[in-house]
C-alpha cells in the first residue's frame, strides 16, 4: 500500500480538476480528494482498469491516463515523475494477473459463512428451469452423454436432446461439429412444442457429410409435429461462412439435409466488433464533440448497426417459434458468440420470465455461463489476448436495453441491473464469470446472491406482470429510429451528460414511500380502531406516536435533495449571500458553452459529487 | 358565402381513410369551409376533423377509377384517402389545395370558431406589459414603460409599450432605433433579481461599411451597466456572416465604441436554412426503409440536431454570463425576432424558476414570441411538406420548443407542465381555432382586431378541464438556475414530434399512466397517513394522557 499526495485528478471533458490522494493497494486504486467538504472518493478495481497510459511529462506533472473496462476514463497528474512512474509500473503489473489465485475474487469476503455461500450458487438452478419450459417431455429428454465432459468439454453437463436422438447419433454429430458443439436444446416453447436449439458450425468443408448429423437435425424436426421443416440460422454473414468452407468447415448443405431452411443472418465476427466499440469510445470520448462529428462518428462505428443485427436475428427467431411452430437451431462458428446473443435474446423475446431479475440471471447462466461463452478471453480477464477480446456481451445486454426503451413496462428491472452486470463481469470480484467454461465456485461467491440482496435499487417502478400477459411474446420494431446511443452505460461514469434529475430514481423512492406508508395506514388503523383502543394501549411503534417525524415524500425528496445538492449548497454558501444551490451536477462551466477567456472576474466553479447511482461502491 | 364557390364537392360517401397504427375507416367524406371531415356515421366511432390550415401539401393517385389523396399536415401527419370516382377525386383534391391556401387571414378558422365553452378568464387579457412592469418595478426602478412606439411608427414590429433603462429619454429612443434593423432598438427582456443583472435584446446596428455610429444607441446599452461593471453582446451570427452584412446595411458593435462590451459571435443557422432541415429531418423520419447507416447519415445530413445543439449552448451562455459572470448582456442577431427570440426565451427558462410554470410559460410566449414580433403568420405559413420554394417559413419555434424539451428532458422534476404542452404549442403555432398566433406582430393583430374577433388560445389551455392533460405529475418546483449538458450525447431526437405519427405508442403511454398512478397513490396515502394521525391524537386526548409503554 502506498499512497501520493498533491495529486490532480483531470475531468474528462472540462478543463476542471480537484486535488487529492492518490492510494494504491492490492485490490484497488483509490482517490480521495483533499478538499474536505466534498471529499469525492474514486475506487477502480485493478480488473477493472483496461490500460494504463504515461504521458509525456508536463510543468505540472506526470499525467497517468487510465483506461477501464467499465468505461471510466481517469487522467491523474502527478507531480514527481518517480511516483508517476513507480505507480505506472506496479499498475501494469497488478493489472495483468497471472494465475487464478490473483483474482479478486479470491480475496473478496463479504463477510458470510460458508453455508450462505453455498447457499448463493444454489440460488439459480439450471435443471429445474428446463422443468420450468416443459422438458423432459415425450419428445426431449436428458443426455448423460456428456457426463465426464468428454464428449464436449465446454457445454455443460447436463444436456437436452431428442428422445430420438440415440447416443451413437450425438456422438457421430458431435465429431462433425466444430469443438464438439452438437446440436443440444437451450430453450422449448411449450404452447407449440418448437425447440430452440444450439450448436457450432458443421465441418463440411466442400462436400464432406455426416449422417449422424443429419439424423440429429432429422431427429430435432420429428421432435416437433407442428412443423414439417426446422430453421437453421447461421449467425454469420454469408462471405464468412464460405470462408471457412475453405479451413473444412462451413454450414449446412439444403441438399443433404431435408426439411431445413437454411437462413444468413449476418452479424459480425467478434473482431469487427472490438473495433466498432473502439470506434464509438474514441467518437465518444471527443472533448467537445460536435453534433455532426457525434452522428457521423455513431455511424461510422457501425456500433447500433451491430446491435440492429443482432436484434433482427432475435426476432427472426421469435418469428419463426410463434409464428410458424417451427423449431430453429441456431449456429455461427463455435456456437459460443453469436449463438449466444441471439439464442438468449429471442428467448428473451419468446419468455416473460427472462424479463424479471431472477428469469434474467436464469437466462444469462444458461445461454452464457453453462454453454460457455468465452468470458475469460472476452473480457480479457487472466492471461491477455488482445485479439481474443470483444463486447459481445456487452451488446447482449444493449439489445435488452434497447428493448426496455421500447416495453417499459416488460422488464422487472432497470438499466441499473443491466449496468451492474456489466460492472461485475469485468470486476472478477464474483466467481459466476471467471474462467471460459469450468466453475470456480468453492472458493468464491456468487454475484446473483449479492444482486439479490439489493434487489431494490434495481427494480423497474413501472414494471407491470401483467404485461407479461397481454404481451407473451415482445414484438419490437426495428426501425432504425428506435435504436439509441446508451449513454448511461458508455458514460456512466460522466456525469455532467446525464439528465440532473432521474425519473426512475425519483418514482422508484415513491414506490418504495408507497409500501412503507402502506404499511403505517395498517397499523394506524389498527391502533385507532375504538374497540382495540378502549380494550388495552398497545406498545406502539415509535414512528406511530404523534408527532413521531413521518417520513413524507416532501421529507424523502428533501433529504434526497441535501445528498444531491449538499456539495455544491456548501460550496457556495459562503460565497453568494443568497444561499443559490444549483441542480447536482448541473453548473455552467462544467458544460462548455463556450470559452469565456479573459473573461473579467471568472469565480472558480464548486465541485461536483460524483454519485454514482446504481454502481454500488465495492468494498474490500 | 366565398366558402362554396371553392367547394366542388362538399361530400363524397365510400371512402376510405388510412392512418398508420389505427384501423382504416369507410365513410363520408364532407368538406367544409374550415374542416374536412370523415365520418362514418356509426357511434362510437371517432371522426377526422381536419383543419384545411393544419394541410401542408397534398399528393394524387389514380388507380382506374379510384382516387387516392395523400394529405401531408402541418403537423407531420401523413393520411391517405381512397376516392371512388376520379372527378370527385379531382374536385376534393382542387378544393382542398384551394381551402388550406386561402390568402386572407380574415377567411381564417379563428374568426368563425365559436367556443364550446365558457370562457372564465380572458387570455387576450392575461398578459399585459403593465403587468410584467409592476412585477420589474418591484425590484428595482431603474426601469421605465415608453410609449414612445404608441402608434408603432418608431419599430412596426415592437408592441406599443417597452421597458427601456429610466435615464433614456424617448427622443434617443428614436435615434437609437433608427440606428437598428427595423428600428428594433435595445429593449429589457429579463432581469435577473439575483443579482440585478439584465437581458436586453435588439436587432443589429446599421453600421454599414463605413463604420457608422450613435451615440444615443451607445448611450442606451452603457445605460444597463453599472458604474465599472462590463457586459456581452451575444450575436448570435459568425462573424463572416456578421462582417457581409456590413455590406447591406447592417453589422455589428465595434469595440472602439463600445469598448465596455465584449462581442461573442455563435453560429445560429438563419431562418431559411432551418426550413431545409426540417424537410429533411422529416423526410428521414417518415422512411421506414432506412438501414441504420443511412437513417444516421440523413439524420446528420438534417443538421437540426446541430441546430438545437447550437442554439441551446448559445442561451447557456447569456444565462452563464448573466448568472455566473454577474454581466449583463445583449443579444441580436440580424432582424432579432427569430434567433434572437430563441436566446432571450431559453436563457430565461434557465435562469427564472418562474418560467417553468404554465402560466409562465405562457407569459414568456406572450412576452418574448408575440409581444417582441416574431413573424408567426410567415415563419408558420408552411411546415415540412411544402413543396415550393420557401420564402419566409421557418421553424424557428419549433426549434425553440425543441430546446426547451431537451430541458425537461434533463430536468423532468423542473417543470409544471410535460411534453404534451409543448407539441400543443407546436399545433396551434401551425394551425388552431384560436386566434393567438395569427398575425406577425402587435400591430397586425390589433388591427386584425383578434381580440375581438377570436378567441385567445390561453382562454382554453386555462381551463381546468384541459390543464390536467398538460401537467406534469413529475413536478415539485424548484428556483434553482438549471444548467442542461449540451453535449451532443445529452441531447435527443424530438420522438414526440418527429416519429409521433410512425410509431406505436401504446406501451409508452401506458408506462407514463402507470407512472402518474404511482405518484398519486402516494399523495393519497399520505393524506389517509395524516387522516388516521389526527383521529388518534384525538382518541388519545379524549382518553386522558398515555403512560408510555
Amino acid at each position: 500500500m502506498c499512497h501520493i499526495k498533491q495529486v490532480k485528478l483531470l475531468d474528462r471533458f472540462s478543463n476542471k480538476s480537484v486535488t487529492g490522494t492518490l492510494h494504491l493497494t492490492a485490490t484497488h486504486l483509490i482517490f480521495v480528494e483533499s478538499n474536505s467538504t466534498s471529499a469525492q472518493e474514486i475506487w477502480i478495481l485493478h480488473h477493472h482498469i483496461a490500460s494504463v497510459e504515461k504521458l509525456s511529462l508536463t510543468t505540472s506533472g506526470c499525467p497517468l491516463l487510465i483506461q477501464c473496462r467499465n468505461f471510466r476514463l481517469v487522467h491523474f497528474v502527478i507531480p514527481r515523475e518517480r511516483d508517476c512512474h513507480d505507480i505506472y509500473s506496479s499498475l501494469l503489473r497488478l493489472l495483468r494477473p497471472v494465475s487464478y489465485d490473483e483474482l479478486y475474487a479470491f480475496s473478496y469476503n463479504p463477510k458470510q459463512n460458508d453455508q450462505q455461500r453455498e447457499e448463493g450458487w444454489q440460488l439459480i438452478d439450471l435443471a429445474a428451469e428446463f422443468e420450468r419450459m416443459g422438458v423432459p417431455c415425450d419428445q426431449w429428454q436428458l443426455t448423460d452423454v456428456n457426463r465426464e465432459y468428454k464428449v464436449c468439454e465446454t457445454y455443460p453437463r447436463d444436456l437436452y436432446v431428442p428422445i430420438t436422438a440415440s447416443k451413437p447419433i450425438i456422438i457421430g454429430s458431435s465429431k462433425f461439429r466444430s469443438k464438439g458443439r452438437f446440436p443440444v436444446l437451450t430453450y422449448f416453447y411449450q404452447e407449440k412444442k418448437a425447440a430452440v436449439c444450439r450448436c457450432s458450425q458443421p465441418l463440411s468443408g466442400f462436400s464432406a457429410r455426416c449422417l449422424e448429423d443429419e439424423h440429429m437435425l432429422q431427429a430435432i424436426s420429428k421432435a416437433n409435429h407442428n412443423s414439417r421443416y426446422i430453421y437453421v440460422m447461421d449467425t454469420r454473414p454469408k462471405l464468412n461462412a464460405l470462408a471457412n468452407r475453405a479451413a473444412g468447415k462451413g454450414y449446412e448443405n439444403e441438399d443433404n439435409y431435408p426439411n431445413i431452411r437454411f437462413q444468413f443472418v449476418g452479424i459480425e465476427n467478434i473482431h469487427v466488433m472490438r473495433g466498432s466499440l473502439q470506434k464509438l469510445l474514441e467518437v465518444m470520448g471527443t472533448r467537445s464533440l460536435s453534433m455532426t462529428d457525434y452522428l457521423v462518428g455513431l455511424e461510422n462505428s457501425g456500433w447500433l448497426r451491430h446491435i440492429k443485427a443482432i436484434m433482427d436475428a432475435a426476432i427472426f427467431l421469435a418469428k419463426a417459434v410463434t409464428d410458424e411452430g417451427a423449431s430453429v437451431l441456431v449456429h455461427c462458428s463455435d456456437g459460443w458468440d453469436r449463438t449466444a446473443q441471439v439464442c438468449a435474446l429471442g428467448s428473451l423475446l419468446l419468455d416473460p420470465y427472462y424479463r424479471t431479475i431472477k428469469g434474467f440471471m436464469v437466462l444469462i447462466e444458461k445461454d452464457w455461463i453453462s454453454f460457455g461463452h468465452k468470458f475469460a478471453d472476452r473480457c480479457d480477464q487472466l492471461d491477455p489476448d488482445p485479439k481474443e477480446v470483444s463486447p459481445i456481451f456487452t451488446q447482449f445486454l444493449e439489445c435488452v436495453w434497447q428493448l426496455t426503451e421500447q416495453f417499459p413496462q416488460a422488464f422487472e428491472f432497470s438499466e441499473w441491473f443491466l449496468i451492474q452486470i456489466h460492472e461485475h463481469v469485468h470486476s472478477c470480484q464474483f466467481g459466476n464469470f471467471l474462467g471460459n467454461s469450468q466453475r470456480l465456485k468453492e472458493r468464491t461467491y456468487s454475484l446473483w446472491a449479492h444482486l439479490l440482496s439489493e434487489k431494490q435499487n434495481y427494480l423497474n417502478p413501472v414494471y407491470s406482470p401483467s404485461f407479461a400477459e397481454s404481451h407473451p411474446v415482445l414484438e419490437p420494431s426495428t426501425q432504425a429510429y428506435h435504436f439509441k446511443f446508451w449513454r448511461n452505460m458508455y458514460h456512466q461514469y460522466d456525469r455532467s451528460m446525464h439528465p440532473r434529475q432521474s425519473i426512475l430514481k425519483h418514482v422508484l423512492t415513491l414506490k418504495e414511500s408507497n409500501r412503507e406508508l402502506e404499511g403505517t395506514v395498517q397499523a394506524l388503523k389498527t391502533v385507532s380502531s375504538p374497540q382495540q383502543f378502549e380494550r388495552s394501549h398497545p406498545p406502539r411503534p415509535q414512528s406511530l406516536i404523534l408527532g413521531a417525524p413521518l417520513l413524507s415524500r416532501k421529507e424523502v425528496q428533501q433529504e434526497e435533495d441535501e445528498e444531491v445538492f449538499g456539495e455544491e449548497a456548501r460550496e457556495d454558501a459562503p460565497a453568494s449571500t443568497g444561499g443559490e444551490r444549483t441542480v447536482e451536477g448541473s453548473s455552467a462551466t462544467e458544460n462548455g458553452y463556450g470559452e469565456l477567456k479573459g473573461s473579467f472576474d471568472s469565480k472558480n466553479e464548486p465541485a461536483v459529487v460524483t454519485l454514482e447511482f446504481g454502481v454500488a461502491r465495492m468494498t474490500c | 358565402m366565398e366558402f362554396a364557390e371553392l367547394i366542388k364537392t362538399p361530400r363524397v360517401d365510400g371512402v376510405v381513410l388510412h392512418r398508420p397504427f389505427m384501423p382504416t375507416v369507410e365513410g363520408t367524406l364532407c368538406l367544409t369551409g374550415h374542416h374536412l371531415i370523415l365520418s362514418s356515421r356509426q357511434d362510437n366511432t371517432e371522426e377526422l376533423w381536419l383543419l384545411h390550415a393544419n394541410i401542408d401539401s397534398i399528393e394524387k393517385r389514380f388507380v382506374g377509377s379510384l382516387g387516392t389523396i395523400i394529405v401531408k399536415c402541418k403537423d407531420l401527419r401523413v393520411i391517405q384517402l381512397d376516392i371512388p370516382g376520379m372527378e370527385e377525386c379531382l374536385n376534393i383534391a382542387s378544393s382542398i389545395e384551394a381551402l388550406s391556401t386561402l390568402d386572407s387571414v380574415s377567411l381564417m378558422y379563428p374568426f368563425f370558431y365559436r367556443p364550446l365553452f365558457e370562457v372564465i378568464e380572458d387570455g387576450w387579457q392575461l398578459f399585459v406589459p403593465e403587468e410584467a412592469f409592476k412585477d420589474l418595478e418591484s425590484m428595482t426602478d431603474e426601469w421605465r414603460l415608453s410609449e414612445v412606439n404608441k402608434d408603432f411608427s418608431v419599430c412596426p414590429s415592437y408592441p406599443s409599450l417597452l421597458t427601456v433603462p429610466k435615464d433614456i429619454d424617448d427622443e434617443s429612443l428614436c435615434k437609437a432605433a433608427s440606428f437598428r434593423h427595423g428600428g428594433r432598438f435595445p429593449v429589457l427582456s429579463y432581469y435577473h433579481k439575483k443579482n440585478g443583472m439584465v437581458m436586453m435584446r435588439a436587432a443589429q446596428p446599421l453600421t454599414g461599411t463605413n463604420g457608422r455610429r450613435c451615440k444615443e444607441d451607445e448611450k442606451l446599452i452603457n445605460a444597463t451597466l453599472c458604474a465599472g461593471k462590463r457586459g456581452y453582446i451575444i450575436d448570435t451570427r459568425t462573424i463572416a456572416v456578421a462582417q457581409q452584412a456590413k455590406a447591406r446595411g447592417g453589422g455589428f458593435e465595434q469595440e472602439a465604441n463600445y469598448p465596455q462590451w465584449r462581442r461573442i459571435h455563435k453560429a445560429i443557422e438563419r431562418s431559411n436554412v432551418l426550413q431545409e432541415g426540417l424537410i429533411k429531418l422529416v423526410e428521414a423520419c417518415n422512411d421506414q426503409s432506412h438501414s441504420m447507416d443511412r437513417w444516421l447519415s440523413k439524420l446528420e445530413a438534417s443538421n437540426w440536431q446541430s441546430n438545437v445543439k447550437e442554439i441551446l449552448t448559445t442561451a447557456c451562455l447569456a444565462a452563464q454570463c448573466i448568472d455566473r459572470e454577474g454581466a449583463s448582456v445583449l443579444v441580436h442577431g440580424t432582424e432579432g425576432t427569430d434567433s434572437t427570440l430563441q436566446v432571450t426565451s431559453l436563457a430565461q427558462i434557465i435562469l427564472d424558476p418562474a418560467c417553468r410554470t404554465i402560466r409562465g410559460f405562457e407569459a414568456l410566449i406572450e412576452r418574448e414570441w408575440l409581444q417582441a414580433g416574431h413573424p408567426f403568420q410567415q415563419r408558420c405559413a408552411q411546415s415540412a411538406y411544402s413543396n415550393g420554394k420557401p420564402r419566409s417559413e421557418a421553424p424557428v419555434f419549433l426549434l425553440f420548443l425543441d430546446c426547451v424539451w431537451q430541458i425537461l428532458r434533463q430536468f423532468p422534476c423542473s417543470f409544471q407542465f410535460n411534453e404534451n404542452f409543448l407539441i400543443m404549442l407546436f399545433e396551434h403555432a401551425y394551425a388552431s381555432q384560436f386566434g393567438t398566433f395569427l398575425g406577425n406582430s402587435v400591430a397586425e393583430r390589433l388591427k386584425l382586431l383578434l381580440s375581438q374577433k377570436t378567441v385567445s388560445l390561453w382562454s382554453w389551455v386555462n381551463r381546468p378541464q384541459e390543464l390536467e392533460r398538460f401537467l406534469n405529475p413529475l413536478y415539485e418546483p424548484n428556483n434553482l438556475v438549471i444548467w442542461p449538458s449540451v453535449a451532443p450525447q445529452s441531447l435527443l431526437l424530438w420522438e414526440g414530434v418527429f416519429l409521433r405519427w410512425n410509431r406505436s405508442t401504446k406501451c409508452l403511454d401506458e408506462a407514463y399512466q402507470e407512472m402518474v398512478h404511482i405518484i398519486e397513490y402516494n399523495k393519497e396515502l399520505q393524506n389517509k397517513v395524516n387522516s388516521l394521525r389526527r383521529q388518534l391524537a384525538q382518541l388519545e386526548t379524549e382518553d386522558g394522557p398515555l403512560q408510555t409503554p
